[in-house]
């Protein structure tokens, strides 16, 4: 990985886009396993009917985890200072989720120089499934 | 409605130890194809102790308590009807493979709106490592539809 450094960074610069393939039923039992998260709702088709859904939903947390892989993939995850996001939408299973990031500040902390990345997760309809936002530290 | 008196609701401390092959586990539920999220080798040659634990897996890791779910049987959340509206990270240092992490939880706030429609319950995560340094912290909100 090239490390970006903070005086070649600008406001404005987008990361590069991460595509991932269609959510899956699969997706969803291995991500259930994998994450401990075991809640019905992401991968039992009955429950989900029962709660008023017409299928199982993704985790918000495997879209999270998307947004988490375009950081990683740009900055040393050492880096990462703070990390939010807000589910928009819920993922259905057939979505292909892209994720996006653009500099929105450069800042110094503590003598430490940051910048503030906004993150957006959408699906193949340019729905909005969820945003965010990160600081990192950047030399 | 969720009463309000659960403002400051504790659920139980507990310890998570973190696994290398769970880390490895969760790096293909994602398609996480960096070699240091699955290969102790590599993450030591980038600088790290072991594996990484991704941003997010401090989530996972809190529900490896024996019920997970206690706390919102606890205060009255509905499963059925709880959606996950938010969640931030804080980091301080990162975990890695072999780390046993001590998680305590607090719910902070309660609040609703669209007339109680929409309830929203706001907890905090402290997580601390072996050596009893603060490493990360987070915040969850859950959201349960009324309607």
């Amino acid at each position: 990985m090239v490390e970006p450094i903070y005086a070649e960074v600008n406001v404005d610069d987008e990361l590069q886009p991460l595509t991932m393939p269609p959510v899956s039923r699969q997706t969803l039992a291995i991500y259930c396993g994998a994450s401990g998260d075991h809640n019905p709702i992401h991968v039992d088709f009955d429950f989900a009917r029962e709660s008023g859904l017409d299928d199982v939903i993704a985790h918000g947390m495997l879209v999270m985890a998307y947004m988490g892989r375009l950081l990683t993939g740009w900055v040393r995850q050492d880096a990462i200072r703070s990390f939010d996001t807000r589910f928009q939408a819920m993922t259905q299973v057939g979505d292909a989720i892209t994720v996006h990031g653009r500099v929105v500040e450069k800042f110094s902390d503590d003598n430490t120089n940051c910048v503030r990345i906004d993150l957006a997760a959408i699906d193949q309809h340019n729905e909005v499934k969820a945003i965010g936002s990160a600081v990192v530290s950047l030399n | 409605m969720i009463d309000r008196k659960f403002i400051g609701y504790r659920s139980p401390s507990f310890d998570a130890e973190v696994e290398k092959g769970r880390l490895r586990l969760f790096a293909k539920a994602i398609g996480e194809p960096d070699p240091i999220y699955s290969d102790e080798r590599a993450a030591q040659a980038a600088g790290y102790r072991s594996i990484p634990v991704p941003p997010t897996f401090l989530f996972c890791l809190e529900m490896e308590q024996p019920d997970p779910y206690r706390w919102f049987r606890d205060i009255g959340i509905p499963l059925p009807y709880a959606l996950h509206g938010g969640q931030s990270f804080r980091y301080q240092a990162t975990a890695c493979a072999g780390d046993v992490l001590t998680f305590d939880a607090e719910v902070v706030d309660i609040y609703d709106k669209k007339n109680g429609a929409l309830e929203f319950v706001v907890q905090e995560v402290y997580i601390r490592d072996q050596r009893t340094s603060p490493i990360a912290g987070f915040t969850r909100t859950i959201v349960v539809r009324n309607d």
